[in-house]
């Protein structure tokens, strides 16, 4: 029943190492070789596209609410780091909070519900949160914070150095994975995939499944704030654009191309997605962008619902 | 005269007319996804969309080939129907059988691509059409002024979603409905086309959904956004209402505007908000929804 019903237990703990070596070394060497700034974008929109999937992917929650807490995570950093002078990390570390807490409450309404109705409870909440952030003083309205410093990081290291800057980033994202790896793999992980299977089964088994999905909800929410925080810092730019539902279904689109449920595909997806963004909106074919992502959402729903990754580790586990 | 404790009644009917006003869009527009959900359990996220392409439709109708609005009010809501049937054969028949948030990726996938061609063709300012004449004008009652479009607007649609309520409850089409509601495959083994029934539903209930665009073509601008907005409003009073009733659809739809309106005149800082606000009260107090039955 569950929307990515190929991950069974076996495949997700199939982490090659050498693969995670072999990216590694490419994160590491990419900086020098293509625009900084623009695979930061690509780590931040990752970062948040894995958050995103570890809702949808391992616990079968279509939340289509999750720019709010992009936004969250960006307007608190960037709120905080123009008016008090706080250090990058803190302002990124109070974002995150924000977020999470955020998510803790709509979490907590949200899962009340299940299904399609769960997907229309958080685009409601968040479209709610959208009119806040609209009207609320901090926020700029409709300009948004601009020229958000990027600071020091610990008070001695210049992240307006690109470079620099990408290092940190890179972090952020290593630790970000790293944590929703260990959240699907850990007991806890084995039983959010039990509810996405079968709920009645794991309800009469023993589990709160509620309890288990608000928890997924705010590790979730936590890292799409810290996602949002970063990417703030790196276009030093809080905005509107980042609680539009437009950016929840661009997370969705993410999830969807790279493929629900695997590890790594959020992170192609959004590596994907981000790429023909960029390439379209310097082009003459910026006027259509909304339409060919679209026309993505639907080919991928018709014909490639297992996603890149998906599709490669089956051709894979077919052929070899 | 005007002022009763204090309260301004001009300006009081004034926002509570408006409230009625949106809220028949509200009822139109979930009538038509609570009737696309019973048979489908999907939630058909281009309604929205399928809403604004009966504006545009009528838009393009008057000043294209000088198609009035009465001619419109029947023929665009078949034309977006039509969409609908098209919709439903060739895009969403196919993943039936997949789990149904693959359907709401669909139909959103759809809603975007339409509301990008309209942006691409049109841009995003929004385009003016007149009230037909025999609408123009008002009446003047004791305590407000009422325009006679706005008025028609309620009316016809308090009929559209009356008649669509009583052809469901009351026919035996709508028997034929119900029980496919219930369970699709026993309809099926009594003889029934179900595949058929299902494609002419979503036809349907998109209709409804062109039928309000036309509707709203005079009284807000006809701009490629305007479903989208209202689409997520419509959501919140579906998950308030919950959908599995027609009438309660209906009922919601209509009260939620009326709140909406009020709210404009004694607070009108929270009212974008307050529906999203009603739908988190209802979230704790009956998660199932005012006319939801309990899961």
């Amino acid at each position: 029943m569950g929307i990515a019903e190929e991950s069974s237990m076996k495949t997700t703990r199939f982490t090659p190492s050498k693969l995670n070596l072999v990216l590694l070394l490419l994160a590491l060497v990419a900086p020098f070789v293509l625009y900084p700034v623009f695979l930061m974008k690509v780590l931040c929109f990752a970062l948040f596209a894995c958050a995103f999937n570890l809702l949808l992917g391992f616990a079968g929650l279509l939340s289509f609410g999750h720019a709010v807490f992009l936004g969250t995570g960006g307007y608190v950093t960037g709120y905080l780091m123009i008016n008090t002078g706080i250090t990058p990390e803190l302002g990124i570390l109070a974002g995150t909070l924000a977020a999470g807490l955020v998510g803790a409450l709509y979490g907590k309404l949200a899962v009340r519900r299940e299904g399609i109705y769960f997907a229309m409870v958080t685009l409601a909440l968040a479209q709610l949160a959208f009119f806040f952030y609209l009207q609320a003083p901090f926020t700029g309205g409709e300009d948004g914070l601009q020229g958000v410093p990027r600071g020091h990081l610990f008070g001695f290291i210049d992240l307006a150095n690109n470079l620099q800057m990408y290092f940190f980033v890179l972090a952020i994202f290593l630790f970000g994975f790293w944590l929703i790896q260990r959240t699907v793999h850990s007991p806890f992980g084995q039983v959010l995939k039990a509810i996405r299977e079968n709920e009645p089964r794991a309800i009469s088994l023993g589990y709160n499944v509620n309890d288990y999905k608000w928890v997924a909800f705010i590790i979730s929410a936590g890292l799409a704030g810290l996602a949002g925080s970063t990417k703030t810092l790196v276009f030093q730019l809080a905005s509107l654009t980042d609680v539009h539902w437009h950016m929840s279904g661009e997370v969705v689109l993410m999830t969807l191309v790279g493929g629900m449920g695997t590890l790594f595909g959020p992170l192609v997806g959004a590596a994907a997605i981000v790429t023909i963004q960029n390439y379209l909106s310097g082009g003459e074919l910026g006027n259509y962008i909304h339409i060919i992502m679209g026309a993505i959402f639907v080919v991928c729903v018709l014909a490639f619902r297992n996603g890149i990754v998906g599709q490669f580790r089956k051709v894979l586990k077919q052929n070899f | 005269m005007a002022t009763f404790l204090g309260i301004n009644l001009f300006g009081l009917f004034g926002q509570l007319l408006v409230g009625l006003i949106n809220g028949s869009f509200y009822a139109l527009l979930s009538l038509g996804l609570a009737i696309i959900f019973g048979l489908l359990k999907i939630i058909n996220f281009a309604q929205g969309a399928m809403y604004m392409l009966g504006a545009f439709a009528a838009w393009m109708a008057l000043n294209y080939f000088g198609i009035d609005y009465w001619l419109a009010l029947v023929l665009v809501p078949l034309a977006v129907g039509a969409m609908g049937i098209l919709m439903e054969r060739v895009l969403i028949r196919p993943i039936a059988k997949e789990d149904h948030l693959y359907s709401l990726l669909l139909t959103f996938g759809v809603a975007l691509m339409l509301q990008g061609v309209f942006t691409h063709v049109f841009g995003s300012s929004g385009m003016a059409y007149a009230i037909p004449e025999a609408l123009q004008g008002g009446i003047k009652l004791p305590f407000m002024y009422l325009p006679a479009y706005r008025a028609w607007i309620v009316v016809a649609s308090i009929v559209v979603c009356g008649a669509t309520w009583w052809m469901i409850e009351k026919t035996r089409l709508g028997a034929y409905l119900r029980a496919g509601t219930e369970n699709a495959q026993l309809m099926q083994a009594f003889g029934i086309n179900v595949p058929l029934m299902v494609t002419l539903t979503f036809g349907f209930g998109v209709a409804l959904a062109g039928f309000a665009g036309v509707m709203a073509a005079p009284v807000y601008s006809v701009s490629p956004d305007m479903g989208s907005n209202l689409l997520i409003i419509v959501f919140a009073i579906v998950v308030i209402g919950g959908m599995g009733s027609i009438g309660g659809a209906i009922l919601t739809g209509l009260g939620m505007g009326i709140v909406e309106g009020l709210t404009k005149y004694f607070y009108p800082e929270a009212s974008s908000t307050v529906i999203f606000l009603v739908m988190v009260i209802v979230l704790l107090l009956k998660p199932a929804g005012l006319f939801g039955k309990e899961a």
